[in-house]
């Protein structure tokens, strides 16, 4: 993942998206490492919500037309299953900006490298709104509202960033020499 | 580093966890946010992230790999097994596969005489979990072994993968919060409305990234199996890990499930932690996590008003055998009202039911005499939903009381029923009553 910079419509969630609405149990039996389960995967992204928010992803269609997610608190709460940050990654989504991550989805977020996962300094889902679109700067940390050109900023990455930068953590332990680089 | 700061991270007073981490991480000492690498002793997983871990582990090692440690990887499929779903199957199948090319002496497998059932309660039930040592599982509820003085905590493939290959991982210090309870538990208050009561005043994210250490004489007298039980949830408040110190209970349990050494591990009393919580057990209440988040608390007495459809009585927080005990010793003489699923977590939990015995009784004939579903074969059944065939998933707006530790929307199922959390005792009481009741009420 090394582009910095994108634009995409938004989805906007609430406060403690666990990962059973992100992926539920039922489809748990494909497996991520194969390339047609991990597709299908992406088709069923968010279809635990409850019925009062619109379609994540269309009928039939294994893509979003939401590349970013914008989320409250504790985003990702619950199961370690990463077929959740694997689902949304197989979507289409590029990053999820909350207000906080739960503990294991933020690290498999990381170690898998599919999305960027990005706190904000304000509770932005309060702000904006589904459907807008809005421009994420990884470089200097903003996220700009295109209709009106408003400017919030993001918290950076922390110590994670070195691992994310790598692009995951097969990556950043070879890149250490922890593990051997491959042949 | 200048010597003087040398030696204040050597004497530095540490938590149960930050030592435990600093031995595993061969350090004289770590702070909160340290990042270090840590030796793993178990790596846990199970049918559902097995076959991505195993996925992982080959792409990123190659397919003539081996693991880093046979002794080290326990595979206990637990999840889907009792279905006709075919990919659940074939992930079966990968495992058993993957088993035998690698010689691994721990895999519990289905269908056979060494199938056990859930993985957290089969893990410490097989010996796997020991004090002072580091576990890292593909679950989130891994956290139930700190119970026994353990570091434990859940990851996911990609991380599971490594440690497979490595025997390490890259972990952050966590701060630790210390919950102190003291007394004794009231009649008709167990574990599960400590950690509710817990939950309910911290928040679903309120122990985010930390270490949940729990101590005091209630914790002191509780059974492992109810300890278990606390540190099963620590998940539900985001905590990376729960842990209590090992004393003569949690060492009399590991040394007749194992022979293998190990060193247990004290913390430090005044070591520097994040945050102290004190409760006083004669206070807590039986109470529920109402729709639809663990931290939902309400006092059970405060919801008589909510009718139910069904009781579950099961999963690695309240399938254990002290779970069916407190069930069965509630329901003895009297008759439910209203669907009651019973999920032993364990093949050993299962034969317990047949063992055990309350004024002569087996717990099985006082629930069957009580009007119950016969018990269903080990397994996380229709705590986690699954696939549509599982015994006990929710397929409407099914209410339900149950002793398992998530009400998130669609967990057992149906994205329309609505799940109460609570301890087997206030489940069996509210399986009479048919709504929701204190268990206080029969005692
Ligand atoms: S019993 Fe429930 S919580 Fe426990 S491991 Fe199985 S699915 Fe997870």
């Amino acid at each position: 993942m090394n582009e910095r910079i994108f634009e995409s419509k938004i989805y906007v969630l609430g406060d403690n998206i666990d990962t059973d609405q992100i992926i539920p149990a039922c489809y748990l039996n494909l497996v991520p490492t194969i390339e047609e389960e991990y597709a299908k995967l992406g088709s069923y992204a968010l279809c635990g919500l409850p019925e009062t928010y619109p379609p994540f992803v269309a009928e039939n269609q294994n893509k979003t037309d939401y590349g970013i997610i914008v989320a409250g608190r504790n985003f990702g709460c619950g199961s370690s299953r990463e077929h959740a940050p694997i689902a949304l990654g197989a979507a289409g989504v590029r990053a999820v900006v909350a207000e906080s991550f739960a503990r294991i989805f933020f690290r498999n977020v990381i170690a898998t490298g599919e999305l960027f996962p990005i706190e904000a300094e304000k509770r932005l889902c309060d702000i904006l709104i589904t459907g807008e679109t809005i421009r994420l700067d990884l470089d200097s940390y903003e996220l700009t509202r295109l209709s009106d050109g408003s400017v919030f900023s993001l918290k950076n990455l922390g110590a994670a960033a070195p691992v994310i930068a790598a692009g995951g953590l097969f990556a950043y332990a070879r890149e250490t020499g922890m593990i051997p680089t491959r042949q | 580093m200048k010597t003087d700061e040398l030696n204040m991270t050597k004497n530095r007073q540490m938590t149960l966890t930050e030592k435990i981490l600093a031995r595993a991480a061969g350090v004289a000492a770590v702070r909160p946010d340290d990042n270090v690498w840590v030796k793993a002793d178990i790596l846990l997983t199970h049918d559902v992230c097995g076959p991505g871990t195993i996925g992982v582990f080959e792409r990123e090692f190659g397919r003539d790999a081996r693991v880093w440690s046979r002794d080290g990887v326990v595979i206990i499929p637990d999840h889907y097994i009792f279905t006709a779903d075919e990919k659940a199957h074939r992930n079966v199948d990968t495992l058993r596969e993957f088993v035998r090319n690698q010689e691994l002496p721990y895999y519990y497998d289905p269908g056979t005489p060494s199938y056990r059932g859930v993985c957290h309660v089969a893990l410490p039930q097989e010996g796997h979990v020991r004090p002072g040592e580091v576990i890292f599982g593909t679950d989130s509820h891994t956290c139930t072994h700190g119970a026994l003085g353990a570091f434990a905590t859940g990851i996911g493939n990609t991380d599971a993968g490594f440690v497979m290959g490595t025997g390490r991982l890259l972990l952050k210090v966590p701060p630790t919060l210390r919950f102190l309870l003291e007394g004794d538990l009231p009649d008709g208050v167990m574990a599960k409305d400590i950690i509710l009561r817990i939950i309910g005043d911290i928040g679903v994210d309120g122990a985010n990234y930390c270490a949940m250490e729990f101590s005091g004489s209630t914790i002191d007298k509780l059974s492992i199996e109810e300890r278990m039980t606390i540190c099963n949830m620590a998940i539900e408040a985001g905590a990376k890990n729960g842990i209590m110190a090992a004393d003569a209970k949690a060492e009399e349990y590991v040394r007749r499930r194992t022979l293998r050494s190990y060193t247990p591990v004290t913390g430090d009393a005044n070591a520097d932690v994040a945050g102290e919580h004190r409760y006083a057990a004669g206070n807590l209440v039986p109470c529920v996590a109402g729709p639809h988040l663990p931290s939902n608390y309400m006092p059970a007495a405060d919801c008589n008003d909510v009718t139910i459809d069904r009781v579950y009585i099961g999963s690695c927080t309240g399938g254990k055998l002290t779970d069916f005990m407190a069930a069965a010793r509630l329901l003895a003489g009297r008759k439910v009202t209203v669907d009651t699923f019973l999920v032993p977590a364990t093949a050993e939990v299962a034969r317990g039911l047949e063992t055990e015995t309350i004024a002569g009784k087996p717990l099985k004939t006082i629930f069957a005499e009580a009007g119950c579903l016969d018990p269903a074969p080990p397994s996380c059944a229709a705590c986690l939903g699954g696939p549509t065939d599982t015994f006990g998933r929710t397929s409407g707006s099914e209410t339900v009381v149950s002793t398992t530790n998530r009400n998130f929307i669609g967990r057992m199922g149906s994205k329309q029923s609505s799940i109460y959390l609570a301890s087997p005792l206030t489940a069996a009481a509210s399986a009479v009553r048919g709504r929701i009741t204190d268990p206080r009420e029969f005692i």
